[in-house]
């Protein structure tokens, strides 16, 4: 039988010839992750089932990345059961302040996620990886522990929607573009249980950034993962990087998709999705009067380089409105450190805004920006539920770097190519 | 196993941002967090819910994060059931994984109002609204499924 990327890979982890849309199997894990939230669960899973050791102390990794530098004492006191369960059980790759990333940032950076793995993480955004061509999906806490025990975990096999790219982008439309007018187009359960598979000519115009900006937010579809195919883009990023070598699948020329969506790249604008869903997607340039009070530009959608350099673009040697709150978080180390190096820093303070080391803080609300009511925020994050960055009357706006610096300028959302 | 119950009812796209907020993650603690569950969509659950209840919603439920601090919440606050016109798959998996009993039932989810009382045979399936009289037929679990869950969750059945 034909089959997509996604059941290719899959049914390569579960020793099967062929899986079929449906079929529930256990798969073989490369990757098992956790952060500074879902780990502590797992960990009393793990420590409550009497386990003693995890299946592979290089396949399991722990990012302290939610909130740290811990935000109070809470918070503390979870990192601390996460830094002496990776002491303990010797974990390669767990990932402290001074080293840590946003975890979806960090993993393809370190080249610790590659194509043809099949990884699980316990975070929701954890579909990220998908862009490096691998099958990778969020679960809860159990699941992790589970995945720490044994290295596997049940999965039903996904039915697969086609997205189709034709075209090409025209800049400063981007990833974030992409994907927020894909959610508007499908709604944020137009692909529950599903697979994404993107494919198509216009995919050779998304540089890495896009891809893994455009497969991290396939769960606001309501997607089990989503995917790109392996290109001269995928390899050229994996070359050197990767710490393993990767396999490369392909989806059969005839598998079956449930549906085909196109977009063509080309016609797609500077997108906004207002409050308080990603599918309440709107063209920025609409947006004018609508007043901000805050902007955000990072997390795991939208923390890396390139989205710090399309930030730099409009910000250098210009001043942020009166009355706006610009807060730009390198999501990892390596970003933070570029941005010095670059010279972006010292343009993000000239123009007024603030520069932190990696978390994931304001996004879920956890600290480092939260709306008091009546305030609106234009973030690169990727949520904007009720109450998502603070007060539940509060409202986020979600965008990409590009558009969340030309709003910054003006004080309202704003169409990046109109600054 | 049955459960017997009053409605609470919400829409859909119930996102786990509003079950329970990010803002109370730096705790593991069930008893906490079941404290803040529903909090930003609905102030006054807490104060009403008693064990046993029943929370009906529509589609999606669950969506947003991965967090199982959710399905623990709504667990801990004396739900005894969700039904839904569907789940996001994570809060199904986790929903599963914890033991928090879930039902997909579109017919139920339209059809039931807040407050009402309803009965549920999670051996069959079978849910009657004893307000009205109605009765519906959620899709049971596949075998596989139904095997964690007699096994008592995901880690006791890995142990054997």
């Amino acid at each position: 039988m034909a089959m997509t990327m996604t059941q290719k890979i899959l049914a390569a982890h579960c020793g099967e010839a062929c899986v079929y849309p449906g079929q529930l199997i256990n798969a073989r894990l490369d990757i098992v992750l956790g952060n500074d939230i879902t780990t502590p669960v797992a960990i009393n899973e793990f420590e409550k089932a009497g386990f003693d050791a995890v299946f592979d102390n290089t396949r399991v990794n722990i990012v302290l990345d939610h909130f740290v530098p811990n935000k109070d004492i809470k918070s503390a006191t979870q990192s601390k059961q996460c830094r002496e369960f990776a002491d303990k059980y010797n974990i390669l790759n767990f990932y402290d302040v001074g080293k840590m990333g946003v975890e979806h940032a960090l993993l393809p950076e370190k080249g610790i996620v590659t194509a043809g793995d099949c990884i699980i993480g316990a975070d929701s955004h954890t579909c990220t990886y998908g862009a490096v061509g691998a099958f990778s999906t969020g679960v809860g806490s159990t699941d992790m522990a589970a995945g720490m025990a044994k290295g596997v975990a049940w999965f039903k096999v996904p039915a697969a929607i086609k997205v189709e790219l034709v075209g090409a982008l025209k800049r400063p439309v981007c990833g974030k573009d992409v994907i927020l007018h894909l959610i508007g187009k499908i709604g944020v359960s137009g692909a529950l249980y599903k697979s994404l598979e993107f494919t198509g000519e216009g995919i050779k115009s998304l540089t890495m950034e896009d891809r893994l900006c455009i497969c991290n937010m396939a769960i606001e579809a309501g997607a089990k993962n989503g995917i790109f195919p392996v290109d001269e883009i995928t390899e050229a990023y994996l070359k050197g990087r990767s710490q393993r070598p990767w396999v490369k699948y392909e989806a059969d020329a005839d598998a079956e998709y449930e549906r085909t969506v196109t977009i063509d790249l080309s016609t797609l604008e500077p997108t906004v999705s207002y409050p308080h869903l990603p599918e309440n997607t709107h063209p920025a340039k609409d947006g004018s009067r609508i007043k901000i009070d805050q902007i955000v530009i990072g997390s795991c959608t939208n923390g890396r380089i390139e989205d710090m350099q399309a930030a730099y673009e409009i910000l250098k040697g210009k001043q942020i409105a009166k009355g706006v709150r610009g807060i730009i978080i390198p999501a990892t180390m390596d970003v933070y450190k570029e941005c010095i190096l670059r010279g972006y820093t010292e343009a993000f303070i000239d123009a007024g805004c603030i520069v932190s080391t990696p978390t994931c803080g304001p996004c879920l609300g956890g600290y480092m920006g939260i709306l008091a009511a009546g305030e609106r925020c234009v973030s690169t994050t990727n949520r904007n539920f009720v109450g998502r960055m603070g007060h539940v009357d509060s409202e986020v706006y979600l965008a990409s770097p590009a558009t969340a610096a030309a709003s910054a300028l003006t004080g309202y959302i704003t169409d990046p190519r109109e600054v | 196993m049955n459960a017997k119950g009053t409605v609470f009812k919400y829409g859909d796209n119930i996102d786990t941002d509003v079950i329970i907020p990010a803002r109370y993650l730096n705790t593991q603690s069930a008893a906490e967090l079941a404290a803040h569950c529903m909090e930003d969509i609905d102030r006054t659950f807490v104060n009403r819910v008693k064990a046993g209840d029943i929370l009906v919603g529509g589609e999606n439920f669950g969506c947003g994060s991965s967090r199982e601090h959710a399905p623990v919440a709504i667990k801990a606050a004396g739900i005894d059931c969700v039904i839904a016109k569907s789940f996001a798959r994570i809060f199904y998996r986790n929903a599963i994984n914890i033991g928090l009993p879930i039902l997909e039932c579109p017919a139920a989810c339209d059809a039931i109002a807040e407050g009402n009382t309803v009965r549920i045979d999670f051996d069959t399936g079978l849910i009657t609204d004893e307000t009205t009289g109605q009765q519906f037929q959620a899709v049971p679990f596949p075998p596989f499924i139904q095997q964690i869950i007699a096994k008592g969750g995901l880690m006791n059945s890995l142990k054997d």
